[in-house]
């Protein structure tokens, strides 16, 4: 047990990449083959599932620390290192991580027919990157894992996506790309500034107030394109759209929850001063972000590019919760990324079920599902209500801790981000009257059939985790409170130095 | 003035140098000599294994130390830039051997010829002495207009051969007529003694501008903006073999010399050359960007692409600190491994009409050649520098030296112009992986596959193989220069 214990996160780590050495040595390209190759993925995934389940039950979320911690240095002591380890923040991410994974596989089960060893290999390596991104305690390696998730990404969307693939592709490329060089400068000058990557040390690090405001914005330009806060979202509709149906899932309940992660855990703590400085601009933009993309979600005839608008209006309460700067705030913003991540990742993988039937996202080819697959309506139902935030699914907790928070901090941005839950149900409720109500009076939906095993068992377990985490969300909300409180402590004290110094100068 | 030379044993520093000199000599005569029609096939192994075998010298032989009245240095930083040159000279003998006849390579002298000019950049690399530098950029580079110009009935590659010594001679001599001005206002040829007279006095104006020619000569052989213009039509058009060489230790070693010059004998007036460092940096690094984008032939796109990570390259020496010469060792070192594995994908992939040229050729080669596409998928990745790859880790280091000396302005447009590059970067793995197969290509050699598995394997794990003793080697090769 020592052994797993001392190395379960380098384990989860790369585990994936076992599965991708399977996968390059099955011989053959015939239907039989790529059944092996997506029963090995199945496995893996399934089995780093498991490992990560593992690790959550020998968590101590009593501990606001890091945890499982392992750290070898690579050149030097305090250059790139090989650190790894968790704390009330990130495991639950990887938790996501581990369940979405067999299920992405499980979705592109018939869906994906034409190179399943290379669909299945960059699926894992995506998946080894994003477990890195969250386990590792390396500034560098955090960069190199984050960045590294560009390149499966790209593959994906360009060889298995839809008819406009290769513009969403480069598009999804060059924002993040750009964002995040400037966010690599900043790593670096952190490091000549600190003198060591090891984030456990910069956290303990006070950078100097000038050179804090450059840092923050070099951050943000990275986050705020991955998170994606409005106006910097205009590469996710298309990336979302054109993906394969894992792959908007992937985007959407992981990839996206990088820019929230980045922001708990660099800006907010190693920055406090240019974080309070620039909540105010966070606020705006985030309320800009919840009203004006529920507004045009409420136009799209798409119904991936729907859930994409929505999936930025959601990322607009997640900014607002974490820079309130306070528990309320911070621990529903995480709750509201789990959430969102199940939530949007279930939509997706809905959307997935009727575009493997009909082949087309359009919201006008479809109406009166109900009649031919109750199962599907009802499971689209359940999302959609979570997706509104309906008190008792687990959307309705995150957004009501993050309005919480928020009001403690500015009633009149908790004022503008209540206008998202009103607008939220307008689009979600018009979106599900119109393809599952209605006269089913298509001739081709009229031999529609309602959703196989495969797609139940991808399907039921969200369902359950939707509504046990809106009625029960203890789970989430123990494992992260100890962290939580430890980082809002220090947030709230290394501005009240601050004020204190402030109030000396005057 | 005595020779320094008192017994046989005092020349070990210069073992790899003699190697090839006398096995050059030798090369000829077997040449001559062998009656057989595969001589030059005898010829080209012979020459790889002398090159292997005088890379192991410069590792394994101790010996460091100054020579031949101060003209000739060996020390660390020689030592891993001369490793550099030869592994680049030896592999790029190796990839031309499948491919020698369709490129008329298939003569004995190429490969001598490869070793002289490999001799050449050994010399510059060692150069301590500003007339032992041009004796070794010369003999480099008039070997090198020889090979552009091997295949001599096409009229590509005469006019290739031409341009490049027509503009090769012009820099040479802006180089002689800088080092003539740095003499005459220093009264030294010799690097270290330069740098100890400027260093007594106010540096004139006459010294400055004898930087400025030195510098442009220079520049003209790393092929960095605004000299670059040869690099472009010689790159398309010499065979590729030969460009593949040319891509390689001819680079290296100009960079090794660049670093050298400007450490050793400009160290005093760091100042003024860091201006011209900064600039021709940026220029490299913005035009090659753009410039890329509109290429249609993959040997023009990799000579921007050259011409831009030459840019980067001296992002880390403008920082005109060991951390930055660090830095421009790991960049060539993995600039190497990328460039001879490119290449290599690109020799690997021949149909009927012979081999591959545009980029639209490429179409589809995922699913016709999946091994050769995944190959140069990873490359075009890492020239884009994105981790974990090791073109990552190369931009690292130099950017990581260009943080630390403050130079913000400069960092952040080389990895924006890093950003832009990565747009032509990713059209080659477009057209492979997202287009549909166009082309059908014959199987290619072992070897070549072998090369693309080195190269890949070595540019995926970089950081658990190459990082370490690369960067720690790296070091030290900097560390012999301060």
């Amino acid at each position: 047990m020592n052994i797993i214990n001392n190395n379960i996160l380098s384990i989860l780590t790369f585990l994936p990449l076992v599965g991708v050495f399977f996968l390059l040595i099955v011989p053959g390209n015939d239907d039989l083959a790529k059944n092996n190759m997506r029963r090995i993925a199945l496995a893996t995934t399934l089995v780093t599932f498991v490992f990560s389940l593992v690790m959550w039950a020998m968590f101590d979320s009593t501990n606001p620390g890091f945890q499982f911690v392992q750290n070898h240095s690579w050149i030097g002591d305090d250059v790139i290192g090989y650190r790894m380890g968790v704390d009330g923040i990130s495991i639950l991410f990887i938790v996501l991580t581990g369940l979405l994974m067999p299920m992405c596989v499980l979705a592109s089960w018939e869906s994906v027919q034409n190179r399943v060893r290379e669909y299945m290999v960059a699926f894992l390596i995506l998946e080894f990157l994003m477990i890195g991104v969250f386990a590792t305690l390396d500034l560098a390696m955090f960069y190199v894992f984050f960045e590294g998730g560009l390149i499966p990404m790209f593959l994906i969307i360009g060889i298995w996506g839809g008819k406009k693939r290769i513009q969403a592709s480069y598009k999804f490329f060059f924002y993040t790309f750009i964002g995040s060089v400037l966010m690599l400068l900043a790593v670096m000058a952190m490091y000549w500034q600190a003198g060591t990557l090891d984030i456990a040390k910069l956290l303990q690090f006070e950078f100097s107030s000038e050179s804090q405001y450059w840092l923050w914005l070099a951050f943000f330009a990275s986050l705020a394109v991955k998170m994606p806060m409005w106006p910097f979202h205009r590469w996710l509709p298309e990336a979302h759209v054109e993906a394969p149906t894992a792959g908007s899932v992937i985007l959407a309940a992981i990839l996206l929850k990088m820019g929230g992660y980045g922001f708990l855990r660099f800006s907010l703590p190693m920055f406090p001063e240019a974080s309070a400085y620039f909540s105010n601009f966070v606020f705006v933009l985030s309320i800009a972000a919840i009203i004006i993309t529920s507004l045009v979600a409420l136009v799209q005839e798409d119904i991936k590019k729907l859930i994409a608008y929505s999936s930025v209006a959601h990322m607009g309460y997640v900014t607002m919760g974490i820079f309130a700067g306070n528990m309320l705030g911070i621990q529903g913003a995480i709750f509201q990324m789990i959430s969102h991540g199940i939530v949007s990742g279930a939509l997706f993988l809905c959307v997935g079920v009727i575009y493997d039937r009909m082949h087309t996202r359009r919201i006008d080819a479809y109406g009166g599902l109900v009649e031919r697959m109750p199962k599907y309506a009802f499971a689209f139902m359940v999302f959609t209500m979570a997706n509104v935030g309906l008190p008792g699914t687990s959307g309705f907790v995150g957004e009501f801790l993050v309005l919480m928070g928020i009001f403690q901090v500015n009633t009149w941005v908790a004022f503008g981000a209540a206008f998202g839950v009103i607008l939220s149900a307008g689009y979600a409720l018009w979106l599900y009257r119109r393809v599952i109500f209605g006269v089913l009076e298509k001739e081709n939906l009229k031999a529609i059939l309602d959703m196989n095993p495969r797609e139940m068992a991808v399907i039921v377990p969200l369902i359950i985790l939707t509504i046990f985490f809106g009625f029960y969300p203890a789970p989430i909300l123990d494992a992260t409170a100890a962290s939580v409180e430890q980082l809002v402590n220090q947030y709230q004290m290394s501005l009240g130095q601050i004020g204190v110094l402030a109030d000396v100068a005057h | 003035m005595n020779s320094d030379l008192t017994s046989y044993l005092d020349l070990a520093p210069a073992i790899p140098e003699l190697m090839l000199a006398i096995g050059a000599i030798v090369l000829l005569m077997v040449g001559v000599f062998t009656s057989s029609k595969n001589a030059n096939q005898i010829v080209l192994g012979i020459a790889m294994s002398l090159l292997a075998l005088a890379a192991i010298a410069a590792v394994a032989l101790p010996a460091d130390g100054v020579l031949f009245n101060g003209a000739f240095v060996q020390d660390a930083f020689a030592r891993f830039m001369k490793v550099l040159v030869l592994i680049g000279s030896a592999f790029a003998l190796a990839i031309s051997v499948y491919s020698a006849d369709e490129h008329r390579l298939n003569k004995f002298e190429y490969p001598v010829l490869v070793i002289l000019a490999t001799l050449g950049m050994l010399m510059m690399i060692s150069a301590n002495d500003l007339i032992s530098l041009y004796v070794g950029l010369e003999l480099q580079s008039l070997s090198l207009y020889v090979i552009a110009a091997f295949k001599r009935d096409s009229s590509k590659a005469t006019e290739a051969g031409l341009k490049y010594f027509v503009l090769g001679a012009l820099s040479s001599g802006m180089l002689l007529y800088g080092a003539s001005m740095v003499y005459g206002f220093t009264g030294h040829t010799q690097l270290d003694e330069i740098a100890r007279a400027i260093s007594l006095g106010e540096p004139s104006l006459g010294l400055i501008v004898g930087l400025v020619f030195v510098m442009a000569g220079l520049a003209f052989k790393v092929s960095a903006v605004p000299f670059h213009m040869w690099t472009p039509d010689v790159y398309q058009g010499v065979p590729t073999p030969v460009t593949a060489f040319f891509a390689s230790a001819p680079k290296v070693a100009a960079m090794a010399l660049f670093v050298r010059v400007v450490f050793d004998a400009f160290e005093p007036i760091s100042k003024d050359w860091q201006q011209i460092v900064i600039f021709v940096s940026i220029a490299s690094m913005v035009l090659a960007a753009f410039a890329a984008i509109g290429q249609k032939n993959i040997k023009r796109l990799i000579a921007y692409s050259s011409i831009g990570h030459v840019g980067f390259a001296l992002v880390g020496l403008s920082a005109g600190s060991q951390i930055g010469v660090e830095g421009v060792a790991v960049y060539m070192a993995i600039y190497l491994t990328m460039t001879l594995g490119l290449f290599a994908c690109i020799l690997a992939l021949k149909n009927d009409e012979g081999y591959v040229e545009n980029i639209d050729d490429l179409a589809g080669l995922a699913q016709s050649r999946p091994f050769v596409a995944a190959g140069m998928a990873i490359i075009m990745f890492s020239l884009i520098g994105l981790p974990p790859l090791a073109g990552f880790f190369a931009k690292w280091q130099v950017f990581l030296a260009a943080i630390e000396a403050q130079l913000f302005v400069l960092a952040v447009i080389g990895v924006l112009a890093s950003a832009v590059s990565a747009f032509y970067y990713l059209r080659v793995i477009k057209v492979m992986y997202f287009d549909e197969v166009v082309h059908q290509f014959e199987e290619s050699a072992l070897a070549l596959r072998l090369i693309i598995a080195i190269s890949g394997f070595l540019i995926v794990t970089y950081y658990f193989t190459l990082g370490v003793p690369l960067t720690q080697w790296a070091q030290t090769a900097a560390g012999s220069l301060f």
